[in-house]
């Protein structure tokens, strides 16, 4: 597909939307910014778009638990059309507070193809803080995520305060490894896998970043790369900027994989 | 029928909430906790079975993998002590109003009762009552907005727990119209001003009284059936509207201003003589000013398509009783009205500046105040809640610390905006309001809370300061009222908005009518919070998240689905007229008249007196001291220094996507920012610049040299970083200690001349820079009057600087680059160390206040500009509290790079101590590093000015300089400088 579209979910505290928007756009997609009352009501429709982005954001101020009210808006309301849009082969990518979403609604890690019941958590941090910080992330090179193909490691900011990562079960624990569905990790300077805090900023479990379904196109992570569009993004831009004036943050590149693969495969 | 569902964390799962107050007990009450679990509340009064209580529990509230519930009975279990903490009756409860939305949206059908939060906490560990009291009164509950319960394990029922408690708002009562009787004598005028807390002084009560007896205006009241005698709705619209707060009485006051040698002048306005001068002047010159001090925020042009405003706001009295709930309403407030600024902008950047007093605090707390590390704590947190929830970076800010802050703490909160140029083919910046036009209000209802805030914060604090004037803030609730509100101006559903927020409906829809000449406000209208509030509480309540729109008739119905489509309360209240009049009605009834020329130009004038006189401190005698090493690292650990750490990594500047200078840059991600650089548009390559100045000490001395200072620390912050002087702004924030002389206020006449120069030096020197003033507050009333006890703060001003780079990746940072580049001072250094931070930590004020030479100033600043704009510096960071040695030591562990510098160099004028040539507050100065290959081109750029060369920074990671006889001022270890610095408030 030529001209790829993208839906950006926005509505009831989701806040990163327009930065989400842009990177799909920097990509080269068409991305709309849509409340998500207006595709219950069926103002807009999931068939018109290849990649659907749940941004970070505060949605229900975090009230009761983070992404909980939304994830339980998506399940009541949507359920069928985000399965028909997932066995599709399209993409979702939920980021910061859009992944705690997926996994609340039971949308990651879809073991076994059940995309409705919730086998982890993200909870609140060890340091029982909001966390604004940069992050290195190492990637998993077995893993099928789409959005991460060609990831080593990558610098972003989390920004949040319920990021650790609890799986429901050591057997959901051990399926994540062995199936290779663990994106992201967060790692040390040197591209270690660190459990230490602040590298692992809020004490996720094997210090997991980011978690992918089976199909490898269902994704979600607590950085954010829609934060690292730019080369000014990065903290150490200004030491760097002899080496490497302007440009391209990191993060671009998870939306231009799903973008590319869209284009090649949708 | 009521029912509980309890959420805990199942065993063995970190509860960090818990574990968060076990730290604070331990840390700061030092009682012998062992552990603190908490456990969740929700309590629901309404009708459910016990099957739908059990899908909500665990389709809801609870998390499967690391909660557990349980419905009816308590969780608790295998505890010493329990406390929980819920909310009065109508207060905020936002979790509350979340739960029985999502639990409404869970069982497809509506409650019918509300849902209330309340949180348990666990204790285990010796602690006696008499310390879970204390624990609970002083971290956990605040007892203006919470209720707490404290029970043992030993009388603890399993069963019932604290049973039920539903803190529904009840109010037995009709709502009725009452008459003020102003037939009186002025004894008595006075005594009505008080009790129902007017805030209003003899001659505005009988400018009011005048009003009434006018026989025109008995007649034409007659005839609506009004009464002689103002109604209550009557008095208390026109005690909001002529409030300090609104009408700014003291700046707009005729002053008699004797400057010391006896002769007095004759100051008319302040405002209009000083701050609003200085904007005309630059105005002249510069063609960028869009809308200045006629709306809610200033604005100014951004590039040929968007304009930027800015507003700051001060929230300090909320802030002092509840500095949770303070900060969040300041900050929350602050964004409507950046929002409602013309046509509407989006919000792209927060700034916050605080005043408390010594967190360590071991002295005993006054009454009806609270310890300063609480008011910290809540007023850190307000503002995280307010800005992270509503997705607006919190990009530049400080702390500053004074004793004087415990009476009033000091809450600045500032917001950006952006807004296209133009919105539906019309001016953005233009209020369009026409006769027939509906008042709509959008977002909140109206509750008692927030009644008298904008007459309150016009007193200072005493012992019956009303708890109504608390609130908290919603910021879900104000999250999507904004999103539907930029939706509805970019679909061209309405022409002019404004903030609900001092005074409430009464004064948004009363200054709107302003532009169409009349309005009529149906105060049965707006929906409420809870039956039983009378139509004055209506009119003036402060109740939060709420908007008036004018939005014409035909528009309504579309403007309405939309808000309905977005889960928005939005109710017409009124309409506007063109005539002439401000008109209330209840039931059918009118219930206010009163003339819009009487209620908006009937305040008379007040008439004050100030009078200078030069105060002397003892001057300090030191030696200076031969290795000075000790007293850089003991300035790096003051709390006025520090690094501010802790409160900026709970704040996320990230959000929008824009960031490229954070409040920490550097080798370590951990260097103090000079001033923040966003990009508002993720299209176009430039950005906004913004940075402050603020520095209350020199007040002790010279208010015209504090207020010089601070305009002079937000440009160099400013320009140090990269903004450009073609387009720089600034908004003044003045609080002040009471400056009206009284049997209260003896020295008024000095206060008041305080304040009197230091709008002269805020004219002097913002004209002076070309940095046209665009919006301010004033907040003047920040004393602290219990039981004889009086706490003034120093006069403080925060000048906060707004302007533009063309290019953010010409930015530059604080931290040294690398090793081999050359270490330039510029500016001069004098012997000022009068009211520096060197001189309080030894315990002195001292004369030598730090002044500034705008002239040379303007331009190093011009040549600094220039050279940054060509790329020639590597780091760039200003001179301010701890004067250069700190500069120096943060520029080197920034960059943790250490550097080898000879003091002898500096460029100075009377400087000839180690200390004062180190810890010297002189102004207009910076620390540059530059790169050998562009040296050259630098100094040439520099040329003209004082600066000079004085050393080289290296990877020796060691700080090492000569001082004036050759040896060694400071030699340290640049790791060990940073561990000073990041101690005190490393939390």
């Amino acid at each position: 597909m030529e001209n790829v579209r993208a839906i950006v979910f926005t509505g009831f505290g989701v806040n990163c939307d327009y930065e989400t928007a842009r990177g799909f756009e920097l990509a080269g997609a068409h991305a709309d910014r849509v409340h998500i009352e207006d595709l219950i009501s069926k103002k807009y429709s999931l068939d018109d778009y290849q990649v659907l982005a749940l941004p970070g954001g505060f949605s229900y101020g975090d009230d009761i638990a983070s992404g909980k009210v939304y994830a339980n808006k998506l399940k009541y309301h949507l359920s069928g059309e985000l399965e028909k849009f997932v066995s599709d082969g399209k993409l979702v990518i939920g980021i910061c507070n859009g992944y705690q979403m997926l996994v609340k609604a039971g949308l990651l890690p879809g073991l076994d193809g059940d995309y409705g019941s919730q086998k982890a958590t993200l909870t609140f941090n060890d340091s029982g803080r909001f966390e604004s910080r940069w992050v290195k992330l190492k990637a998993n090179p077995a893993c099928k995520c789409v959005f991460t193909k060609g990831i080593d490691a990558i610098d972003l900011p989390v920004r949040h305060g319920e990021g650790k990562f609890i799986p429901i079960s050591e057997e959901v624990r051990v399926r994540l490894h062995s199936e290779n569905l663990i994106a992201f990790r967060y790692c040390d300077g040197a591209g270690n896998v660190a459990g230490e805090y602040p590298l692992n900023p809020n004490g996720s479990i094997d210090s997991i970043a980011g978690i992918c379904d089976p199909t490898g196109r269902v994704f979600g992570m607590m950085p954010h790369p829609e934060a690292h569009l730019f080369r000014h993004n990065n903290p150490h831009w200004a030491r760097e900027k002899c080496s490497d004036p302007g440009g391209e943050g990191a993060g671009l590149k998870v939306f231009r994989n799903a973008v590319e693969h869209a284009k090649e495969r949708l | 029928m009521a029912e509980r569902i309890y959420v805990g964390f199942r065993e063995g799962v970190t509860d960090a909430a818990g574990n968060a107050v076990l730290r604070r007990v331990k840390d700061d009450f030092g009682f012998p906790a062992a552990s603190v679990r908490t456990v969740d509340v929700y309590t629901f009064d309404c009708a459910l079975s016990p099957q739908e209580l059990e899908r909500l529990a665990g389709g809801l509230f609870a998390d499967p993998v690391v909660q557990v519930f349980s419905v009816g009975k308590p969780l608790a279990a295998g505890f010493d002590w329990i406390v929980e903490v819920g909310f009065k009756p109508g207060v905020t409860d936002n979790a509350g109003k979340t739960s029985r939305e999502a639990a409404e949206e869970m069982l497809g059908r509506k409650l019918g009762g509300d849902v209330y939060t309340s949180r348990q906490y666990l204790f285990r560990g010796g602690m006696t009552r008499g310390q879970v009291e204390s624990v609970s009164s002083r971290l956990l509950a605040n007892d203006l907005i919470e209720r707490r319960m404290i029970s043992d394990a030993a009388s603890w029922n399993p069963e019932s727990g604290f049973g039920l408690i539903v803190p529904k708002v009840v109010l037995a009562h009709e709502p009725e119209v009452g008459e003020v009787d102003l037939k009186v004598r002025n004894k008595t005028l006075l005594k009505i001003s008080s009790e129902r807390l007017l805030a209003l002084d003899l001659r505005e009560m009988k400018a009011i009284q005048k009003h009434f007896r006018d026989p025109v205006v008995r007649e034409g009241r007659a005839k609506l059936g009004l009464p002689a005698n103002p109604t209550d709705v009557e008095i208390e619209c026109l005690a909001q509207t002529w409030s300090e707060h609104c009408k700014h009485k003291i700046f707009n006051a005729a002053i008699r201003y004797d400057d010391g040698s006896g002769k007095a002048r004759r100051i008319n306005s302040l405002f209009r003589s000083c701050i609003r001068k200085s904007t005309e002047r630059t105005a002249k010159k510069v063609d960028w000013l869009v809308s200045v001090f006629v709306d809610n925020a200033g604005v100014f042009r951004f590039n040929d398509s968007w304009n930027l405003a800015m507003k700051v706001e001060t929230h300090n009295a909320p802030s002092a009783l509840d500095p949770y709930g303070g900060a969040l309403t300041g900050i929350v407030g602050v964004n409507r009205d950046v929002m409602g600024t013309g046509r509407g902008a989006r919000l792209v950047a927060n700034t916050d500046v605080f005043c408390f007093a010594d967190p360590a605090w071991k002295k005993e707390v006054p009454p009806r105040l609270h310890h300063p590390k609480r008011v910290f704590e809540g007023v850190r947190r307000g503002v995280e809640h307010g800005g992270n929830k509503l997705g607006i970076p919190t990009v530049n800010g400080s702390i500053v610390f004074d004793d004087r802050y415990l009476g009033r703490p000091l809450v600045y909160c500032g917001t950006v905006g952006i807004m296209p140029s133009a919105v539906c083919g019309a001016d953005s910046s233009e209020k369009t309001v026409k006769p027939g036009d509906l008042a709509v209000m959008v977002g909140g209802r109206v509750g008692r809370d927030g009644i008298h805030g904008a007459t309150f914060s016009s007193q200072e604090l005493n012992e019956v300061s009303p708890v109504t004037a608390v609130q908290l803030g919603d910021p879900i609730t104000q999250k999507r009222m904004m999103d539907f509100l930029l939706e509805a101006r970019d679909l061209c559903m309405f022409k002019a908005l404004t903030d609900n927020g001092a005074g409430g409906l009464s004064s948004s829809v009363g200054e709107m009518a302003q532009l169409s000449g009349g309005c009529e406000i149906m105060l049965d209208a707006p929906p409420l919070k809870y039956a039983g509030l009378n139509p004055w509480e209506i009119l003036v309540s402060e109740s939060q998240e709420r908007m008036t729109v004018a939005v014409s008739p035909e528009k309504f119905g579309e403007f309405k689905a939309l808000a309905d489509r977005r889960g928005v309360e939005c109710t017409a209240v009124g309409k506007f007229t063109d005539s002439g009049d401000f008109v209330c009605t209840y039931g059918g009834k009118t219930v206010a008249f009163i003339p819009m020329k009487f209620l908006h130009g009937g305040v008379p004038q007040m008439k004050l007196s100030a009078r200078w006189e030069e105060r002397r401190n003892p001057e300090p005698e030191m030696p200076d001291e031969q290795d000075q090493t000790q007293n850089l690292s003991a300035l790096l650990s003051r709390l006025n220094v520090c690094s501010k750490e802790y409160v900026v990594r709970q704040y996320d500047h990230e959000v929008q996507g824009g960031s490229a200078v954070k409040p920490l840059m550097g080798a370590q991600n951990d260097g103090p920012s000079d001033a923040a650089v966003v990009r508002p548009l993720l299209e176009s390559g430039e950005g906004v610049v913004v940075s402050h100045g603020i520095c209350p000490r020199y007040s002790d001395i010279d208010a015209y040299w504090m207020a010089a200072c601070a305009v002079d620390e937000a440009l160099r912050n400013y320009v140090a970083t990269g903004g450009s002087l073609s387009r720089v702004a600034c908004l003044d924030n003045f609080c002040w200690c009471d400056p009206v002389k009284s049997e209260k206020t003896p020295d008024g006449e000095f206060k008041l001349a305080q304040l009197v120069r230091a709008n002269k030096a805020l004219y002097d020197f913002t004209v002076a820079y070309r940095m046209p003033p665009i919006s301010g507050k004033d907040s003047m009333k920040n004393d602290y009057v219990v039981g004889g006890v009086k706490i003034s703060i120093p006069p403080t001003l925060l000048i906060s600087a707004v302007g533009k780079i063309g290019d953010v990746y010409k930015a530059v940072t604080v931290d040294a680059k690398k090793a081999g580049d050359l270490v330039y001072v510029l500016g001069v250094t004098r012997s000022e160390l009068g009211g520096s931070e060197y001189y309080a930590m030894k315990g002195f004020v001292g004369n030598s206040v730090p002044k500034v030479d705008a002239k040379a100033a303007y331009k190093l600043y011009r040549a600094l500009e220039k050279a940054v704009s060509r790329g020639l510096l590597a780091s760039c960071h200003d001179c301010s509290d701890g004067g250069l040695g700190v500069a120096l030591a943060e520029t080197a562990f920034s960059g943790m790079l250490g550097m080898q510098l000879d003091l002898r160099l500096v460029p100075r004028e009377g400087a000839e101590r180690n200390d004062s040539l180190l810890f010297s507050e002189s102004q207009s100065r910076f620390v540059a590093t530059v790169s050998p290959e562009n040296a050259q081109k630098f100094e040439k750029a520099m040329k003209g000015n004082q600066f000079a060369r004085i050393g080289e920074v290296n990877g020796s990671m060691r700080l090492v300089a000569k001082g004036l006889n050759g040896a060694n001022a400071i030699d340290a270890d640049i790791a060990e400088l940073k561990k000073a610095w990041k101690r005190t408030l490393g939390w």
